[in-house]
């Protein structure tokens, strides 16, 4: 209660806070993509010969893809050849902990408010911080490392535990997949890894922050979680970029592996800059998340605000193998001036007495268009399925769109399938009954936008749900009156 | 404390009040009565700053202060409070919620210190057994799923809360039973003092047996037409509203 006022307290500025960028020597790949360039970045990362192969193979595959249209978003297409694949800040040595990362990185994430400071950080949460092309800090792996717990950059990861990353990367999202997931894996250049042993409850939050910093780069991170039988873990990811006239691509993949009786947490805000206000400028958020609940009884939950990016284009999914495996899906997305969004969910039921849920909120504003796009699949097999969906748009103003694309894919008889869909507006009515109480307008939408994403910000981890408030309040500022 | 002077409004183009003067002094309590349509409701909305009524003519001063002037929120921190004749619904905020937002916002404008969230709390508490409402229902959402009575104690329960110089309840009668309508009456008693003032608009003179006018005012066709104590809305419940149209629409002819 006191925080939703600290919230609308702190609501002062009408731009976009993170906009800030920071000139730093970096280690930068070529402009333009080939075969060579996927050769430089894993040189420079002095990876394994497997690794290399996989990324061609990708490449290969890639190169014969056409770029998706499908997708309810109009963009002039980018010349990725434009692109830079690799941008690494210049770090003498590699720090081993810590206490030997440049503190001039330091500086960088202080200011977004995210202290690596393991004294300072708030209780319960580890972070890896990646800073355009790799990443640059964790925290409190020796803790995590006590109970078996493996967090670390990706690259670390292909270093120190190739069995696992041999065994997983690409399990869930494969090179094949589509697109920008072909891209990935020609070109990814870190991201974070996670493996949560048998029978471990993940003590903390393990979380990710994710900066572009560096002009005309392209960000490709990966992310991989590996919850074995019996284990939990929360996990977060954050974003932010400068603000820049250009376009800039992010085509991130996630992963998650859940064994059996696992559950894993999976929670974004997403604040990629947006574009300005006439719609230049703003991040290409092109991103393909995927779990598998591999094991019975498992079960994997995405949650996510998505506030930021010019456009967006991202499905976190559940393949629900195991039987009584579970998959839920809650999506608060906010579109304000230009922006556009096609995101959802798919759930594939494969195994026995499977359960979904998915919760999308989207909130329309300005000039905005905004698309749930959600499928159900229930296969043959997959006996007692069920699956309930809720999809509501609230709409601001007249000039914005909201859509909806359901699909629903039904092999066996016994499934139970539900769907529930409601289009609404903010009313005067209620902004007046708001102000008639003393509220001004712009609080007056920032409590009525909170309170019809509550169903979906109650799903956040406390910090979490709190950064989440003031985002849907900053976004749609302004859009009102 | 609130001096209204030939006041017109209309919506769409369609005048509604056409010359409304009233004077409302402390400790006063006002009853606006007339039959449908002679724009009680619109009177009410347009003090409380209602943006689809067009102020066309007239002056508005509350408390020394040009009311008209304000916009809906600074005449609320002001103490003007309307209770909805059809109050609205807004999911996922609890009253609770909704009121901490407001009050502090109310504070705030009076240079008060915002109230932390134990003095919240006792202060809830204290108003709450005042209107006889749930604790319950208070951490809801604001008038969702609320029953006719419930949402109207609800706005009784806010009024309280917020302590206003100047209440306008808006046919707060309508859909409620005996019970209900005893409680909520009760709650505005208990809330009056010499420095307060309660405009009541209603439509029937059973609301008046319990929340007692000092003045009667008569509206038809925009304007006050007849004023009086509260013998007045006794007439008004015996013999209807019909003789006095006739009487006005006679006088309109001459």
């Amino acid at each position: 209660m006191s925080k939703d006022n600290q919230i609308l307290e702190d609501l002062n500025s009408k731009e976009y806070e993170h906009g800030w960028s920071v000139d730093f020597e970096t280690d930068e790949a070529p402009l333009g993509l080939n075969e060579d360039i996927i050769r430089w970045i894993s040189t420079k990362k002095e990876e394994p010969t497997w690794l290399l192969a996989w990324r061609l193979k990708a490449f290969k595959i890639w190169q014969a893809m056409p770029e998706p249209e499908w997708a309810n978003v109009h963009y002039a297409k980018m010349d990725l050849q434009a692109l830079r694949y690799y941008s690494a800040p210049k770090q003498s040595k590699k720090p081993k902990n810590i206490n030997e990362v440049d503190p001039e990185l330091i500086a960088i994430y202080e200011r977004l408010g995210i202290s690596l400071n393991e004294q300072k950080r708030l209780q319960g949460i580890a972070i890896d911080v990646v800073l355009d092309s790799v990443s640059v800090a964790t925290t409190f792996k020796e803790t995590l490392g006590k109970l078996g717990i493996l967090f670390c950059s990706f690259s670390e990861a292909v270093k120190e535990h190739p069995e696992l990353i041999q065994k997983y990367l690409g399990s869930v999202v494969p090179m094949t997949d589509n697109y920008y997931a072909a891209l990935n894996s020609a070109v990814f250049s870190d991201g974070s890894f996670c493996y949560i042993p048998k029978g471990v409850r993940c003590p903390m939050e393990l979380s990710t922050y994710f900066r572009i910093n560096a002009a005309n780069t392209g960000q490709f991170e990966r992310t991989l979680i590996v919850a074995d039988d019996s284990s939990y873990v929360s996990y977060l990811e954050g974003c932010t970029a400068p603000q820049r006239d250009e376009n800039q691509l992010h085509a991130a993949v996630v992963e998650i592996y859940a064994g059996a009786h696992a559950e894993v947490k999976y929670s974004t805000v997403q604040n990629w800059f947006p574009g300005d206000k006439d719609g230049k400028g703003g991040i290409f958020n092109f991103v393909t998340k995927r779990g598998i609940c591999a094991g019975d009884h498992s079960k994997i939950s995405w949650t996510q605000v998505e506030t930021g990016s010019a456009v967006t284009w991202k499905y976190p999914s559940c393949i629900l193998k195991g039987d009584y495996s579970i998959g839920e899906f809650y999506s608060v997305a906010v579109t304000n001036n230009y922006q556009q969004a096609d995101t959802g969910t798919k759930m594939i039921h494969i195994g026995k007495n499977t359960k979904s849920r998915i919760v999308s909120k989207g909130i329309s504003a300005g000039k905005s268009q905004n698309s749930y796009r959600g499928q159900v699949q229930v296969m043959k097999r997959a006996h007692n399925a069920r699956n309930f969906s809720q999809c509501d748009s609230l709409l601001m103003g007249d000039q914005c769109g909201a859509h909806t694309f359901p699909y629903l894919d039904i092999a066996n008889p016994s499934a139970k399938v539900e769907h529930e869909a409601t289009t609404s507006k903010i009313g005067e009515d209620q902004i007046f009954y708001c102000n008639q109480r003393g509220i001004a307008t712009e609080d007056a939408v920032a409590l009525i936008v909170n309170g019809y994403a509550k169903e979906v910000l109650n799903q956040l981890p406390m910090e979490f749900a709190v950064e989440a408030q003031k985002l849907l309040a900053l976004t749609l500022e302004g859009s009102v009156g | 404390m609130l001096s209204i002077k030939n006041l017109h409004a209309s919506i769409e183009g369609t005048p509604i009040l056409r010359g409304i003067n009233l004077e409302i002094k402390a400790g006063e309590v006002h009853a606006i009565m007339g039959p449908n349509g002679s724009g009680k409701s619109t009177l009410a909305s347009v003090l409380a700053g209602r943006e689809e009524y067009e102020v066309t003519e007239g002056e508005v001063v509350f408390q020394g202060k040009e009311l008209l002037e304000l916009s809906p929120e600074d005449r609320a921190r002001e103490g003007v409070f309307l209770a909805f004749q059809y109050p609205i619904e807004i999911p996922g905020v609890s009253t609770t919620n909704f009121l901490r937002t407001a009050l502090n916002q109310v504070r705030e404008y009076r240079g008060l210190e915002p109230l932390d969230a134990v003095k919240f709390l006792s202060l809830m508490k204290e108003k709450m057994a005042l209107v006889e409402i749930d604790q319950k229902l208070l951490s809801r959402s604001l008038n969702e799923g609320f029953s006719g009575g419930e949402k109207k104690r609800n706005e009784i329960f806010q009024m309280a809360m917020l302590e206003p110089v100047l209440s306008i309840l808006d046919e707060t009668d309508s859909g409620l039973d005996i019970d209900a309508l005893r409680i909520v009456s009760n709650g505005v008693n208990k809330l009056k003092s010499e420095k307060t003032a309660t405009i009541v608009v209603t439509h029937y003179q059973r609301l008046l047996e319990y929340i007692v006018p000092d003045f009667v005012h008569v509206l038809y066709k925009g304007r006050i037409v007849k004023s009086g104590t509260k013998e007045l809305a006794l007439e008004l419940e015996e013999k209807g509203y019909d003789w006095i149209k006739e009487e006005v629409d006679s006088t309109a002819t001459v």
